[in-house]
């Protein structure tokens, strides 16, 4: 919806923000001469993508010549892009995550077509949570819920203060739900007993040796005491991260030691004793209240992380939390729900399934599709070096994968679309600039819950420039061409 | 000294990618190694000096950063990006995703520089 206010320039409101997995919809952008001036309600993170975006972008396309990136034509790097295709026996197609619905499905298209792997970032993020859910299920439900109705919000494995900056603002504890008041009072208290704790700490210290231990985690959990009928935050994670100051309970546990706890916990719920002292760096104690505060709870929910996918155990960590979720049932209400990274990627894993079947790692070189993480996975393939050529669209494996991974996508023939000069796009053989979906081009995102947005388009691209999908269709129409007798 | 390397997300790493990797932002936001001050100590570096992190993967040099978050002397943090990812396997053991957290490896100071990015890339293309 536009609106201006008063004379001043022209304010688009209701923006959804394409950044991370909250999708938050409540962005207000002020524009002028096409150029978004400020973004309002907006997190570190969103406004360096909407006030900062087009600094180093990339305007123009290349084809590799002689081992340079050489500037062509669109025309010419589209046509480049469909002969590696064509060429090629086993491509992979790999991003998705950040672009729309549309072009996603465009993607699954051409897969089909060129008979290829295609795989989305979810590969190396929740891929482990989606085959402990297709194991054992998943008791979800929407942000909206959890907002008005969730007395108990646990952060495990994850650090929504640096990945997803508004999430508790939003949907968990720093909101005001139908049911449940927000905890700003709390920890603006804790906030400045905490400060006033550290002076008296550093005076201390000026004069006895165990001064400096008022500053300990110790000493501070001895200073939390909190109303029994508020909200309640529970942080657990290996390091104590700025989400972990915001908590009431901070749980460190040492690296790799998530499966113990969670198991742990499954077995306090069921009133069993544990005939030891800790569990993975926790006292038994601590995890005794845990469990309690678990159990007595009228509504908890579960927020997990790549703490617990990317670490030792892997799909089995969340087929723990969700089995914990499951015991729970059995004493009250808990739910669980992974904290989705970028922001389309359970968009990503919705569009595979209803075209495939599969949420990610599909692949179509037997003319059907087929899925077997651990080998048509994004990472194997390349590990295996079984791809002869790829396509990466909205996404830096070069950057995000393990070297040797990324060693073998920069020796096959490499297409980028992507709307900045990546470090991907820069040893690849064909880059074809994209424009930036959610802001210069519209299309359909899925929220972390599931829920369908639709980014907005806030200002032109420039001139040249294609959306995504368009890129994508053009190259596939190349390819069905050239097939032609 | 022996370490167990932990991955992740930092704000600073999630604006520098948004304003684009090849800013000065991104590096600065991830090429560090966060460090806990017993564990600087015992290397006898100070904030702001060079480590080199080797894992049975590879190596890699950052800027190291005292940090209070990493209250357990024996584990450091690396921001994801390019620079962690040298020094990261690609094995997944038949389950589509590599161990990127909990990687151990051993640090020590070093006069050699950190890569650039553009360095880093140079790597691949040789």
């Amino acid at each position: 919806m536009n609106s201006t206010e008063g004379d001043a320039m022209p304010v688009i409101s209701h923006v959804v923000c394409p950044v991370c997995g909250c999708c938050c919809d409540d962005i207000e952008l002020l524009i002028e001469n096409n150029r978004i001036i400020e973004a309002r309600n907006a997190c570190a993170m969103s406004a360096a993508k909407f006030e900062k975006y087009f600094l180093h972008r990339n305007t123009d396309a290349y084809v590799r010549k002689n081992g340079k990136l050489t500037k062509v034509s669109l025309d010419e790097a589209i046509r480049k892009s469909a002969e590696i295709l064509a060429e090629s026996s086993y491509p992979i197609l790999y991003g998705w995550s950040s672009t729309s619905c549309e072009a996603i499905k465009a993607g699954l298209e051409l897969a089909e077509e060129i008979g290829g792997v295609i795989d989305n970032t979810s590969t190396v993020c929740h891929g482990p949570s989606i085959l402990a859910v297709q194991d054992v299920g998943l008791i979800g439900t929407t942000l909206g819920q959890i907002r008005h109705r969730a007395d108990l919000i646990i952060y495990w494995g994850s650090n929504p203060w640096s990945a997803h900056p508004r999430h508790m603002e939003r949907y968990t504890a720093l909101s005001d739900g139908r049911f449940q008041r927000n905890i700003w009072r709390r920890i603006s208290t804790r906030i400045r007993a905490d400060s006033v704790r550290k002076k008296i700490a550093r005076i201390a210290s000026m004069f006895f040796k165990r001064g400096r231990e008022f500053l300990s985690g110790e000493a501070r959990e001895k200073f939390g005491m909190f109303p029994s009928e508020e909200r309640k935050v529970i942080v657990i994670d290996v390091r104590r991260t700025r989400s972990a100051e915001l908590a009431d309970y901070f749980l460190q546990v040492k690296p790799g030691g998530d499966y113990d706890v969670l198991q742990a916990l499954r077995a306090l719920i069921h009133d069993e004793e544990l005939n030891v002292d800790e569990v993975a760096g926790v006292p038994v104690e601590t995890l005794e209240e845990i469990a309690d505060l678990m159990i007595n709870c009228k509504l908890g929910v579960i927020f997990f992380g790549l703490g617990l996918t990317m670490s030792k155990g892997k799909l089995r960590n969340v087929e723990a939390a969700i089995k914990l979720t499951q015991d729970l049932n059995d004493c009250t209400k808990f739910l669980i729900m992974p904290m989705r990274g970028h922001f389309n990627v359970t968009g990503a894993n919705t569009v595979f399934t209803w075209q495939t079947g599969y949420p990610y790692a599909v692949d179509f070189s037997h003319g059907y599709p087929r899925y077997n993480p651990g080998e048509t996975s994004a990472i194997d393939v390349l590990r295996r070096g079984d791809a002869d050529a790829a396509l990466v669209i909205a996404s830096d494996p070069i950057s995000n994968f393990p070297r040797e991974a990324a060693r073998n996508l920069a020796d096959i023939p490499l297409i980028v679309i992507d709307p900045h000069l990546s470090p991907t796009a820069l040893v690849a053989d064909v880059v074809i600039p994209s424009a930036f979906v959610g802001i210069e081009t519209e299309g359909t995102v899925y929220r972390m819950d599931h829920v369908p947005l639709p980014l907005k388009k806030v200002v032109e691209p420039p001139a040249g420039l294609l959306s995504d999908e368009e890129i994508l269709r053009r190259i596939l129409k190349e390819i069905r061409r050239s097939k032609k007798p | 000294m022996r370490i167990i390397i932990l991955t992740g997300r930092t704000i600073d790493q999630g604006c520098g990618k948004e304003i684009g990797k090849t800013s000065k932002d991104y590096m600065e936001s991830v090429a560090i190694c966060e460090m806990n001050e017993e564990d600087m100590k015992k290397i006898r570096i100070r904030d702001g000096d060079r480590v080199k992190v080797t894992t049975k993967f590879g190596s890699v040099v950052l800027i190291a950063k005292k940090s209070r978050r990493i209250s357990s002397p024996g584990t450091a943090f690396i921001p994801y990006g390019p620079w962690a990812n040298c020094i990261t396997g690609s094995a997944t053991d038949g389950t589509g995703m590599p161990l990127l957290k909990g990687v151990p490896a051993s640090v020590e100071p070093t006069d050699e520089k950190v890569l650039t990015i553009r360095d880093l890339i140079n790597s691949f293309m040789s």
